[in-house]
């Protein structure tokens, strides 16, 4: 068995609990250095990704290509930029416990084992690792009954989900005899390998993974959560779990039922285009940034799935595309969301950054730049990434997908333009407290890559390619 | 031409940036940003203007090919390029656009008080993203460039605009976004069919006539939208009126014309087809535009909305040569262009010199201004003449020639062009009367003070364009010529050939 293959899971798993058993043992509170710690375990974790070979491991469980290489680095990189993001957020609002960025780093392992998953109870084990760290740490702010509720509501949810895809497991592992990805693919390779309850399992995998990357139907409880959770906390929901899930779903749709395309691909072009009509309509009426963020997330969700629904090669690679350059200016948003504080108290309405133009407009600037980035206006990155998925949708001729695209990223303009408004045309209403260096890294990190994507696309579009590569064969 | 293989198109269309960086890193208190911020804005515009100028001397007026290539690799498995040159279509609109930048920047010199800094910035952003586009030779490059101008002007109506900037400043983004996302994915359609998104290259490659027609309106929807053509034109009152009025010159002046541009650039070469079956939509569309837009003008109260319907009606003329796919029309339509840049940013100047003394643009809120103040006074007529079409000024060659070759085409689209022209004088005579002539009515009219020293530095260059303009148009014409002749003969072609398909 050749275990080294999952060696930078390995080292993640081990650092975590030396880092857990280490900030249990000091009196004083230990917070600030544990988040280093944790921070410099998931970049050994990266490092180790990129000089990780090819292959499967432990008995066909774990799989190892350039595709999960792609993504693994996405979800490592945004959840050590969610941990820099909590850093001073937590001291303020007296969350400052050792355990969070601690739950945070084994839910990124969850990540990557579901990434690298090639079993359907692989798939299932890292899931349930991702998300019974979220469930905690979306409940972590205790006193609150906001967060509270949205850790129950997350729970109660996200319970339902893993259970129906493991039903869903079930019922392929039922009429297939297998739950390896490879020997499925195989199964499903003949033509009377296919029956009516694979179907059925299938759309309940389906179902169970839309549940974790928000897509509609199944994003109820989205807004929700991502108001009620601390803000950090929302940042990190918003980017790397999606990125894994999304990861998850490419890999088994394209993977083990590769050849149930025309069974599937309905299902994933109904969630798209609801998705992305939610997501433009349901924003307007915001007036909190962090549900705005919400149906805004769903929306963006849709134009990634865009990708996945034409399930071409050209297709997979405009969905990485989508989620590694979503991941940078969501992660950059949700910074100048959690620096937003007036006296101390953090805010979180649209009208609370009124004339933060004059007041702040190094801050203005970053967010002006994310937003117009997410409404797809060239030549920021937001609009590279619309740009290959909608070329994936009109090679496979899927007209109405992209037409659907375009017409709601116009109305999702709205929304996107309505905060630039209240930025920069309207008065101040008293200035925001000072933004904390973390924070001002953090925007103009992605600030810089959101402004210049434009200048050196070819490395990224190559690394997406590899992955597509890698996955499609 | 770009013997030293220097980049001088791309020095232009990026040093603008460079000013803006400096701008923006000035610290210090308001007054030393806003001064500052002032004279780097011009100094930087002049300089690039000065360079442009190179662009006007070492243009080689006899060939039709793109001249000032750059080519830099950029996504090279995609077949995307960063590529840049300009041709006889192209170069002229460059210069137009270096020329009122900082015109602009000098027209707002005390009018804008507040944010100066952003407001110097947004404009030279606005500059590279106008001139960029102009000289794109890639379908891609082109849009971001096309799309990118939104963002300043957007912030440059809703930051510095009047009552109803909010919406105006929504209006002007939502409309034409709109617009754009549907050509976005024609030019998809295309770089994937043709595996390449190089203008040049695509020139070479055959549409199919089925698809021609759903790519003719897809592009339609972006550029009628820019342009404005009648019934889309609704953003662009609404958006001169609250834009500052460096604002409305450049949306006059440059902004329209990236729709017409759009037309010659793309539509015409790549869907000639389809582009000669609609036509006559065309035609339909641009003589209401002419006709409905002038009344409507007559009928305006806002000095702002008078000018700005009448560029929907002059706008409607281009369409007109446009479509009319000859020489005299062509030519007329591009000659129009410039010349409405000119007189119609003009025109708007005008309007700010008034509404920086009196803080209203209603015309009833005037009269007998000319009285008091006689050199404005002067220019004003100037400029009305000019936009009425007096033989020997600038507008007057553009419309005629266009009248020409749309004669050729049918007579009736001539005299609806033609109809638009007497239209146009009634309503801007009607405007100059109104607001110069008569008696004083409001007293505290009589202590304006006449131009200032910095608003002749403004208007003296436009006046010598439109007399240069009107009194030896060859030295424009000349520069189109070949271009325009090779663009009739490449639409001919394309057509004799689909004849004969379809006899066969």
């Amino acid at each position: 068995m050749i275990w080294t293959l999952a060696l930078p899971e390995l080292a993640l798993a081990v650092s975590g609990l030396i880092i857990l058993a280490a900030g249990v043992i000091p009196k004083q509170d230990t917070f600030f250095p544990v988040s280093m710690a944790c921070v410099g375990a998931l970049l050994l974790a990266a490092v180790l990704v990129l000089g990780q070979g090819e292959g499967t491991a432990l008995g066909g469980h774990y799989v190892a290509d350039a595709f999960s290489n792609f993504m693994k680095v996405l979800a490592i990189g945004a959840a050590a930029v969610g941990i820099l993001l909590s850093l001073d957020f937590n001291e303020k609002e007296g969350l400052a416990r050792f355990e969070f960025p601690v739950l945070m780093l084994f839910a990124t392992l969850g990540m990557m084992v579901m990434i690298s998953a090639n079993d359907l109870l692989a798939l299932y084990l890292g899931l349930e690792l991702l998300s019974l760290p979220l469930y905690v740490i979306a409940a972590f702010n205790r006193d609150s009954s906001r967060s509270a509720e949205a850790g129950l509501k997350y729970f109660v949810l996200g319970a339902l989900a893993s259970g129906l895809l493991l039903y869903g497991s079930s019922l392929v592992y039922g009429f297939a005899g297998t739950t390896n990805f490879d020997r499925l693919g195989e199964a499903f390779a003949e033509p009377h390998g296919i029956s009516a309850g694979v179907i059925v399992g299938i759309v309940f995998v389906i179902t169970g993974l839309a549940f974790k990357v928000s897509a509609v139907p199944f994003h109820m409880w989205t807004p929700d959560v991502y108001e009620g959770a601390p803000t950090p906390v929302t940042a990190f929901f918003a980017s790397a779990p999606k990125v894994a899930a999304i990861a998850l779903l490419a890999r088994v749709l394209l993977g083990p039922f590769g050849d149930l395309v025309a069974q599937w691909q309905q299902v994933i072009l109904l969630v798209s285009i609801g998705s992305m009509i939610l997501g433009a309509f349901a924003a307007i009426g915001q007036r909190n940034l962090k549900r705005l963020m919400a149906y805004s997330s769903i929306g963006h969700v849709g134009y990634a799935l865009m990708g996945l629904a034409v399930g071409s090669d050209i297709g997979l690679r405009g969905l990485l595309i989508y989620m590694a350059i979503y991941v940078f200016m969501n992660l950059g948003t949700f910074a100048v969301l959690v620096a937003m504080r007036r006296q101390g108290r953090a805010v979180e309405g649209v009208d609370d950054l009124a004339g933060l133009g004059r007041t702040d407009p190094v801050m203005a600037m970053w967010m002006a730049v994310f937003m117009f980035s997410m409404a797809g206006i060239p030549p920021l990155a937001g609009f590279f990434g619309k740009l290959y998925v909608f070329l994936a949708a009109v090679q496979g001729g899927f007209w109405t997908l992209a037409v659907v695209g375009v017409l709601t990223s116009v109305i999702s303009a709205y929304y996107y333009l309505r905060i630039v408004k209240v930025m920069y045309f309207d008065a101040p209403i008293g200035s925001l407290d000072r933004a904390p260096a973390s924070l001002t890294v953090v925007m103009a990190g992605t600030g810089l890559f959101t402004l210049l994507f434009a200048l050196w696309p070819a490395p990224m579009l190559a690394a997406a390619q590899a992955a597509a590569t890698a996955l499609l064969g | 031409m770009n013997a030293a293989g220097f980049p001088l198109l791309s020095l232009i269309t990026f040093l603008p940036l460079a000013g803006a960086a400096i701008i923006m890193s000035v610290r210090g208190d308001e007054a030393v940003v806003a001064r500052n911020a002032r004279w780097t804005a011009l100094w930087t515009s002049l300089i690039v203007f000065l360079l442009s100028l190179i662009l006007w001397a070492r243009f080689d007026q006899s060939s039709a090919a793109f001249q000032f290539v750059e080519k830099v690799s950029w996504l090279p498995e995609f077949g995307v390029g960063y590529h840049m040159g300009v041709d006889g279509i192209s170069v002229l609109f460059v210069l137009l656009s270096t020329a009122l930048t900082p015109i602009c920047i000098l027209a707002s010199w005390e009018a804008i008080e507040t944010r100066v800094r952003e407001y110097m910035v947004a404009f030279l952003i606005l500059e590279t993203m106008m001139v960029g586009m102009f000289a794109a030779l890639d379908f891609i490059v082109f849009y971001v460039f096309f799309e990118a101008v939104l963002i300043p002007m957007f912030l440059i109506i809703g930051v510095w605009g009047g009552a109803r900037r909010v919406y105006a400043a929504f209006k002007f983004f939502l409309y034409t976004l709109l617009g754009s996302v549907l050509m976005l994915l024609a030019i998809l359609y295309l770089w994937y069919n043709a595996g390449t998104t190089d203008i040049p290259q695509l020139f070479e490659y055959q549409v199919p006539r089925a698809a021609q027609t759903w790519i003719f309106f897809a592009f339609l929807a972006s550029f009628a939208v820019k342009v404005p053509m009648w019934p889309v034109h609704t953003w662009l009152p609404d958006a001169h009126v609250e834009a500052p009025t460096a604002g409305s010159v450049i949306l006059a002046g440059v902004l329209l014309k990236m729709g017409a541009y759009g037309f010659l650039r793309f539509t015409l070469p790549l869907l000639p087809e389809a582009s000669a079956a609609f036509a006559p939509l065309i035609f339909v569309l641009s003589v209401v535009a002419v006709v409905y837009t002038s009344l409507v003008a007559l009928a305006q109260e806002d000095m702002k909305k008078l000018i700005a319907y009448s560029s929907v009606a002059h706008m409607g003329i281009v369409t007109i040569g446009i479509f009319t796919f000859n020489q005299q029309g062509l030519a007329g339509a591009l000659f129009t262009m410039l010349a409405h840049g000119v007189v119609s940013g003009a025109l708007f100047l005008c309007v700010g010199v008034l509404y920086d003394r009196v803080h209203s643009r209603e015309i009833q809120r005037y009269g007998g201004v000319a009285a008091i103040m006689p050199s404005y006074g002067l220019v004003f007529l100037f400029f009305t003449m000019a936009s009425v079409g007096l033989p020997g000024l600038a507008n007057f060659v553009g419309e005629f020639l266009v009248i020409v070759g749309a004669w050729r085409v049918n007579p009736w689209v001539a005299f609806g062009a033609a109809l638009g022209m007497i239209l146009g004088a009634a309503y801007m005579l009607y405007l100059y009367r109104r607001v110069s002539f008569g008696k004083v009515t409001r007293e505290d009219l009589r202590a304006l003070l006449d131009l200032r020293p910095r608003e002749y530095a403004v208007f003296a260059p436009l006046i010598l364009l439109t007399l240069w303009m009107g009194v030896y148009p060859q030295s424009f014409l000349s520069f189109f010529e070949a271009s325009v002749a090779n663009l009739v003969a490449r639409h001919e072609a394309a057509l004799g050939a689909a004849r004969l398909a379809g006899i066969q």
